[in-house]
């Protein structure tokens, strides 16, 4: 573990001298990266922790995204009372979707989720008073204390330190032990007395709290909510990059999101066909690398030291 | 609200069912992949969206040829059919003894790749294609009029299905079929060649694909994106009438076209949300679908 917090720290480093650099874009993707970051880490509890495979995570996210931008558009709620009510009611609609969800295993757990996800989509979707439809609604308004690009940067890096910091404690502590042992083998798990479902659903709900505050973030950060943040491909995105970095690591969603969104940006300035080459990614992680990239660069690292 | 004309709704019905037909293509397909080799096949609507694009690329081979229609769709599903078992040998075949999250990322995988790969191809216009010529026209059905080949489509929807009925439960191919659903490492002991087996499997499941693709290609655009549309109306017949299960996808078909044909007219701002909430219904009452075997856990 502590070896894990020295690693850390070059990085810590190199994410709080960004904007030092001047330049902008960094600023941005750094912001993107963080946000996502959050998000694949929030959707690897359930799935590299627990052993569930979440195919409705966008949910969560988009609940967030709403909720803080509705009430502070709408309602002119103060950014600080609606972020943290984005986060209170994407546990809520976690805990709703999860006490259904939990009841059910592997594929069937998936497409639960899955049509849940889609019925809250399609509500975005047709709901044109409230949410503005299928364009969504653009001038989410920055709180004036937030109101530049650099300031929003380091508040969403205090947002996402103190968010992993959560988790990881989460993870570390018995509670996320017990996660770990329903992951390897529910039947145990359910003999030795433990209440298999009640810790599902209870992993389900703070990784939807999370997934919400990172979707807060994303909606202010990206001036506008729609509904494509909560349509299942965005699910398969948030997968996508959660196994790219490596769903044996605390940290390897992070990783996974800034390689995707670095990549993203770097490919689509040359070619439309980001799809074709993200599948091409895919199967070839799929193939070779199925512990991601921070399990392959561990089982390097133990090839080289010979220990772990 | 006042009820609308019955004819409207028979005509409406109609279509509804003409749209299960093809659903019914696709997800007893998908079903008949999932029942065997355990893979959700993301990649099914992918197979389907080029059974169209390839039935519009062959019908120009066929100009003078009698019934060119009916050759370009059949050469066009067995294209399909081989670019399925070239996924099944060398690529899904080494992820079978890993988790089901990675095949059914690697289908995912295949979807993109696929759906970029038509965009290359083909552009990203619109392409139709013309009915056969003796099919051209309608029927009067209650002072409205109903396409002949809408007709025929509802009519060989239920034939096709027969023939998969017939073979799975009365042939000596079905019964090792339905062995190695059920425990293929027994069947594969007996002396049956399972790996072959897997690959004739996922042949058929890709020929159905590729049929419905090219059946469909004279009635509705071939567009990008054909292929994400129809494989999440898959997903939700196959969850309602039970994965694996054969009739339950009939059924489920049969559904999940009416309540989009008729649920559009009552309530048009519900409609879409009102199929998922369907499917979850379903999972939640009876995960195992409305006609599948129950779960054992």
């Amino acid at each position: 573990m502590s070896k894990e917090n020295w690693i850390l720290i070059p990085f810590i480093l190199i994410i709080l001298l960004i904007p030092v650099s001047g330049s902008r874009f960094y600023v941005f993707l750094g912001t993107d990266i963080l946000i996502f970051g959050l998000f694949a880490v929030s959707l690897n509890l359930l799935l590299g922790y627990t052993g569930l495979v979440s195919f409705g995570h966008a949910t969560y996210f988009g609940i967030g995204a709403y909720t803080c931008a509705l009430l502070m558009k709408k309602a002119s709620i103060p950014f600080p009372l609606a972020f943290a009510a984005a986060g209170v009611l994407g546990g809520i609609a976690a805990l709703v979707i999860g006490f259904f969800c939990v009841r059910l295993t592997k594929v069937y757990f998936a497409m639960l989720t899955l049509a849940f996800s889609q019925i809250v989509w399609a509500i975005a979707f047709k709901w044109n008073s409230l949410t503005g439809g299928d364009t969504g609604f653009i001038g989410v308004p920055f709180p004036q204390y937030l109101d530049s690009k650099i300031r929003f940067y380091y508040f969403t890096f205090a947002v996402v330190a103190v968010s992993l910091f959560i988790l990881r404690k989460v993870v570390n502590s018995p509670f996320g032990r017990i996660l770990t042992t329903i992951r390897e083998n529910p039947e145990r798990t359910e003999f030795i007395g433990i209440n298999v479902k009640l810790f599902q659903l209870a992993a389900f709900m703070i990784s939807g709290v999370f997934a919400a505050i990172s979707g807060a973030l994303f909606g202010i950060f990206n001036n506008n909510v729609f509904p494509d943040i909560l349509f299942w491909p965005a699910s398969a995105e948030v997968l996508i990059m959660t196994i790219l970095g490596g769903i044996y690591s605390f940290f390897g969603p992070v990783v996974g999101a800034a390689v995707l969104l670095f990549l993203r940006m770097q490919v689509t300035s040359y070619t439309v066909y980001w799809p074709l080459i993200l599948g091409m990614i895919l199967a070839l992680l799929l193939f070779f690398f199925p512990g991601g990239i921070v399990g392959f660069l561990k089982t390097r690292l133990v090839f080289v030291k010979g220990n772990r | 609200m006042s009820l609308p004309d019955p004819s409207f709704l028979l005509i409406q019905s109609l279509n509804g069912l003409t749209y299960a037909m093809f659903l019914f293509l696709i997800a007893s397909g998908l079903s008949l992949i999932f029942g065997i080799l355990g893979i959700l096949n993301f990649a099914h609507g992918s197979l389907y969206m080029l059974g169209a694009y390839f039935t519009h690329q062959f019908v120009s081979l066929f100009v003078d040829a009698p019934g060119q229609f009916w050759w370009a769709a059949i050469l066009a599903s067995l294209t399909v059919a081989v670019i399925g078992v070239v996924i099944e040998r060398f690529f899904l075949r080494h992820l079978y003894t890993r988790e089901q999250l990675y095949q059914l990322l690697f289908t995912y995988a295949l979807v993109l790749i696929l759906s970029d790969f038509a965009k290359i191809i083909w552009g990203t216009g619109q392409f139709s294609v013309s009915r056969p010529a003796i099919l051209k026209g309608a029927v009067p059905i209650l002072g409205q009029y109903f396409p002949k080949y809408n007709i025929v489509i509802i009519l060989l929807g239920p034939c096709i299905a027969f023939t998969f009925w017939f073979i799975i439960l009365r042939t000596r191919w079905g019964r090792k079929i339905r062995a190695a659903a059920l425990d293929r490492e027994m069947l594969d002991s007996l002396g049956v060649n399972v790996s072959r087996l897997f690959t004739v499997v996922f042949f058929i499941g890709a020929w159905m694909a590729g049929l419905g693709g090219a059946l469909v290609s004279p009635v509705s655009a071939i567009v990008p994106g054909m292929d994400v549309e129809i494989i999440i109306n898959a997903f939700i017949v196959v969850v309602i009438g039970g994965l694996g299960s054969f009739w339950g996808t009939f059924l489920g078909s049969l559904i999940v076209g009416q309540v989009y044909a008729l649920g559009i007219l009552a309530f048009p701002r519900l409609s879409l949300a009102f199929i998922y909430v369907l499917m979850a219904l379903v999972l939640i009452l009876r995960p195992w679908g409305l006609l599948g075997r129950r779960l054992q856990r």
